[in-house]
């Protein structure tokens, strides 16, 4: 039997602390028994000879300082994990959701993981195609990429997260494959959204979902991705299978966090969020990736809101310094009503050069997609001066800039959100549009690739 | 050992009590798990504790067992190619005994004890030694002869030398020193906190080439200089930071991951053993010591990274040795240090920063340099920083950025505009600096060529005065610049498009001699020169900016450097506009 406390002293916001404690120790996992009986659980932050504070992830709303029975349960906080797992609703705090059983425990895992060893990584270079040519052709996804999506508020991230969700494979294969989906904060009809996508699609069968909702308790939140990479883990490392893991919001995740780190009185970074969100952030993302000799891999897709649209907000910041790239989701062309909104320019795929190629996509992809970029840029450019000088001050090459920015905007970016392109035809639209400029323009690519795909007639 | 007792732990912090008589920066073991920490502050017998390893499962009673020694690095053969946590673990080691994961509380020596390497011996029986001076080699890999030299506060007069095969641990020779007999074996230890001791300092005179034409020709550092590369996220920093452990022209190179990707590391393990140095034909990885502590690995450790890479470069400048160190990303180190700071629960500084947060980064830049080593041959060593810092929202009023640009001497601006429009690598040129080009003009102007550093001087200016005339055509028009102008612009994005720009990933560009540099930068300028002359005498700037020679000046970087094609390009400028005038003298003649 656990020692029972009677000795809660203070609760500040969600923490509780208890007196008197003896052989508790950092990290360890704790049950707060209230007075009409109901458990809650929480989690041990600072620990000394006399008390200890409390971490609760339910909240302490209804929590009293006289009647409140505290243990201390000797573990961290763990996941029961098997192959029953797959296909399983669970939430935030990893209880069953979709009325199931309770998941007989193979095996139990320390959610907070070890870190995978720098020595042991595998470098990611499997190609993943998404079907999205703004990915696939301009920001490629490797199998085992940590690859955020930064959006905003009532942008269509959700839709283009369950399009990847629904259509991401590598060439050429089959292998297991599994989505793992987390939840923090997001609405109940946008976790339903893809609940109902995946059920649509058959992926339900294949999928494991973690779901905190809005309405429940926010501190439930920093177990919640922790969880889904435990399971994720256990689904790659162990099952063998190429994990793909979905985390939205993790602006809620940080929120939650700050919340926290106020309530411990810790001295606050930028805007309040805690010195050590950069870390706390990493033990999470970092857990994506692939091992050598091993057969699975987990490739992470995290999905932020940015305040304000603004990505020098910590949670993008920070994010972005982690993460392999990230994919950037624009309020201008979401105006325009193309649709994925994503803005190739801002976007960025560190992994992208390993992944292509020949024998993985096509020998020209990288110098295409150098030369989709420069272009790009340089019509959005002739854009902007267009609008402060009119079109006519432009120069007939300009001109032609303009056109082509037009065009990609219109052929390559926007495409159905039911429409899968392959990377053929994604490369071929691509070179089809780079006819608009004059051939002795494109200096980024290898003139035998010019030669090969660039002809004087289209 | 003296034992304390566990009476707080908070996260990486521990309190523990009955420690009267440790020392501050003292290692310690705690918990039953023997977890690394090191003594961060001292209050009558209450020891603070910064621990290396996550602290979960760790409370309250527990024993603490103080070593009474510094953290210290071990320095000796078996360093080289090596994979090292922040508290010099190696990490590949590790993965054979414990797995794919890194695990709490083991122990592995960082330096092989049973490998036998080859002694050389370079004193004899009888002979005087001071601190410094070599008493034999160890040839380590095909690229470097490892020095074994004589520790500080063992100089006197050789009592015994070994030849042979031996462990690391074996005593190699006996010294008679003015107290006793000491016994020296192959490696020593050394405190990561305490710079080692050098002769002399000099004045960084050489250039460190790195193959990369921004940085080379126009914001080159010395050999023993300091730099940094700050830049938001995206803009191309570590391939930065790759790109110069790849091609610096170091006979070593200390890269430091400190709180970075594990991807990044697994990269340079898998690419280095594959990649040549372009000096000396070997696979990069016989010069190379990586240091990672990635993001996810525990943070205070991460504070200690970049003195164990700090240290073990410095030990190799010892040798007499050009050493190059890269920090990726000296923020992370700054932020594990402000971690540790709040929970300490010290009065914080600028963004919740510790104050002493410049000193500190003041002192770690100090540590490079050129230097006249101990021993008595007053061997020259040097010893180049490299520092990444990633500064929040790429805002560089940071305090990192700010601290770090007190005491480097050259700074390279990574833009993300620039990387939005994929202008690799993403340094811009206005706002960069390099303090070095006077220490080094004389060096350039005998081993590269007599007009190198005017070639320079004058594509800076042709930039400058690209940034001028494209404000001007921005609010005016194109049209309004006159024909000299519009050339000055034609002839500035030629050095941006076809100099500056330099792709990492084509096998031909991600390395460029400094011969190649001199002969790309001629060539672009002597078509400027040319056009201008030929503007001068009347000609049509469509005529020259159209002509098809620009073609071969904006192919040359794709040239290997002996290609007669590069002489050619210069060559035919000169036939080109020839061609020009007369073509346009016939014409005229027609009329």
């Amino acid at each position: 039997m656990y020692k029972e406390y009677l000795t809660v002293s203070n609760i500040v916001g969600p923490l509780v602390i208890v007196e008197k404690i003896r052989d508790v120790k950092y990290g360890e996992l704790v049950e707060i028994e209230d007075g009409e009986g109901l458990l809650r659980r929480g989690t041990v932050l600072d620990v000394s000879t006399e008390r200890a504070v409390v971490q609760v992830f339910e909240g302490t709303v209804g929590l009293d300082v006289d009647r409140s029975k505290v243990r201390f349960l000797g573990h961290s906080q763990t996941l029961a994990v098997s192959e029953e797992i797959i296909g399983r609703i669970f939430d935030g705090s990893g209880r069953p959701k979709d009325h199931g059983p309770q998941i007989i425990a193979k095996k139990r895992l320390d959610i907070t993981g070890s870190p995978i060893n720098p020595a042991a990584r595998d470098y990611p270079s499997e190609f993943i195609q998404t079907g999205i040519s703004s990915i696939d052709g301009m920001n490629p996804l490797v199998r085992g990429q940590k690859l955020p999506l930064f959006s905003g508020s009532g942008l269509p991230h959700a839709r283009i997260a369950a399009q990847i969700a629904r259509q991401a494979a590598v060439l050429g294969k089959k292998e297991k494959f599994a989505v793992v989906f987390g939840a923090m904060g997001i609405t109940f009809e946008e976790a339903s959204f893809f609940i109902e996508d995946f059920r649509n699609t058959g992926a339900l069968e294949r999928a494991v979902l973690f779901l905190n909702l809005a309405n429940e308790p926010p501190i439930e939140r920093i177990a919640t991705p922790r969880l889904t990479l435990t399971c994720a883990e256990y689904l790659a490392f162990e099952l063998d299978m190429h994990v793909l893991v979905i985390l939205v919001d993790m602006t809620f995740y940080a929120e939650a966090l700050r919340e926290i780190s106020a309530a411990r009185k810790e001295i606050p970074g930028r805007r309040g969020y805690p010195g050590y969100l950069y870390t706390d952030l990493a033990s999470m993302y970092e857990r994506a990736g692939r091992i050598k000799e091993k057969k699975g891999s987990i490739t992470l897709i995290p999905i932020l809101t940015m305040p304000e649209d603004d990505k020098t907000h910590p949670i993008a910041d920070l994010t972005g310094y982690i993460t392999e790239g990230q994919i950037m989701l624009s309020r201008e062309i979401h105006r325009k009503g193309i649709y994925p909104p994503i803005d190739v320019l801002p976007s960025l795929s560190r992994l992208k050069d390993k992944g292509i190629g020949e024998g993985k996509t096509r020998e020209d992809h990288a110098d295409a997609l150098n030369q989709l970029f420069a272009c790009y840029a340089r019509g959005k450019e002739a854009r902007e001066l267009s609008l402060i000088l009119g079109e006519a001050a432009l120069s007939d090459l300009d001109k032609l800039y303009l056109k082509f920015a037009n065009l990609f905007e219109d052929e390559f970016v926007r495409q159905g959100e039911f429409e899968s392109r392959s990377i053929q035809d994604t490369l071929d639209l691509g070179w089809k549009l780079l006819h608009t400029i004059p051939r002795h323009e494109l200096k980024r690519i290898r003139p035998e690739y010019l030669e090969k795909y660039y002809s004087e007639e289209k | 050992m003296k034992q304390g007792k566990i009476i707080r732990v908070a996260g990486p912090l521990v309190v523990a009590s009955d420690c009267l008589g440790a020392r501050m920066y003292d290692m310690v073991k705690i918990g039953k798990l023997g977890l690394i920490g090191e003594i961060i502050e001292l209050r009558e017998d209450l020891a603070f504790i910064q621990v290396y390893e996550d602290t979960t499962g760790i409370g309250p009673e527990e024993p603490v067992f103080l070593t009474g020694l510094p953290l210290s690095v071990e320095l000796g053969p078996g360093l080289i190619s090596s994979i090292y946590d922040g508290i010099q673990r190696p990490l590949d080691i590790i993965r054979e005994k414990e797995g794919d994961f890194v695990p709490r509380g083991i122990e592995v020596p960082p330096l092989d004890r049973t490998k036998k390497w080859e002694f050389v011996p370079l004193v004899k029986k009888g002979q005087d030694v001071e601190e410094g001076d070599f008493l034999g080699e160890v040839e380590e890999t095909p690229l470097l002869k490892h020095k074994i030299m004589v520790p500080v506060g063992a100089a006197g007069k050789i009592v015994e030398i070994k030849k042979g095969k031996f462990v690391v641990e074996e005593t190699i020779a006996r010294i008679q020193t003015k107290k006793e007999v000491k016994g020296i074996s192959m490696f020593q230890t050394w405190s990561i906190r305490k710079n080692r001791s050098v002769h002399e300092r000099l004045m960084p005179d050489e250039p460190l080439t790195t193959g990369q034409r921004v940085l080379d020709t126009l914001f080159p550092l010395a050999k023993g200089g300091t730099g940094c590369v700050p830049g938001p996220f995206g803009s191309g920093k570590t391939v930065v930071q790759h790109q110069l452990a790849k091609w610096s022209d170091a006979q070593i190179i200390v890269f430091v991951a400190c709180g970075e990707r594990g991807n990044e590391v697994a990269d340079l393990l898998l690419s280095f053993p594959e990649l040549e140095d372009p000096h000396t034909g070997r696979p990069l990885m016989e010069r190379t010591v990586i240091i990672a502590n990635t993001s996810n690995m525990p943070v205070a450790a991460r504070e200690a990274s970049i003195y164990t890479g700090m240290t073990i470069a410095e030990y190799f400048r010892d040798m007499g040795y050009s050493v190059a160190l890269m920090a990726d990303s000296s923020s992370r180190w700054a932020e594990a240090l402000r971690e540790i700071s709040g929970r300490m629960e010290e009065m914080p500084g600028e963004e919740a920063y510790p104050a002493y947060l410049a000193s500190r980064i003041a002192e770690f830049y100090e540590r490079a340099g050129k230097v006249v080593c101990l021993g008595s041959d007053k061997r020259i060593g040097a010893l180049s920083v490299m520092g990444a810092v990633s500064p929040p929202g790429g805002d560089l009023s940071d305090p990192v950025v700010q601290a770090t640009l007190k005491v480097v001497k050259v700074f390279w601006a990574l833009d993300d505009r620039l990387a939005n429009m994929r202008h690799f690598p993403a340094i811009n040129w206005l706002l960069s600096y390099s303090l070095y080009v006077e220490n080094i003009k004389d060096y350039l102007n005998t081993e590269v060529a007599e007009d190198f550093i005017g070639l320079r001087q004058e594509a800076m200016q042709l930039l400058e005065e690209e940034s001028e005339l494209q404000e001007i055509a921005r609010l005016v028009g194109v049209e309004s610049l006159s024909a000299r102008e519009r050339l000055v612009l034609e002839s500035a994005r030629s050095i941006r498009e076809d100099f500056l720009h330099q792709n990492a990933f084509h096998p031909q560009d991600t390395y460029s001699s400094m011969k190649m540099q001199y002969m790309m930068l001629r060539t672009i300028l002597h078509f400027h020169n040319s056009g201008m002359k030929a503007l001068e005498e009347g000609m049509n700037l469509n005529e020259i900016i159209t002509m098809g020679i620009r073609e071969n000046i904006s192919k040359m970087k794709f040239l290997p450097v002996d290609d007669p094609g590069l002489l050619e390009s210069y060559i035919e400028i000169d036939n080109a506009f020839k061609n020009l005038v007369q073509k346009k003298g016939t014409s005229e003649d027609n009329v």
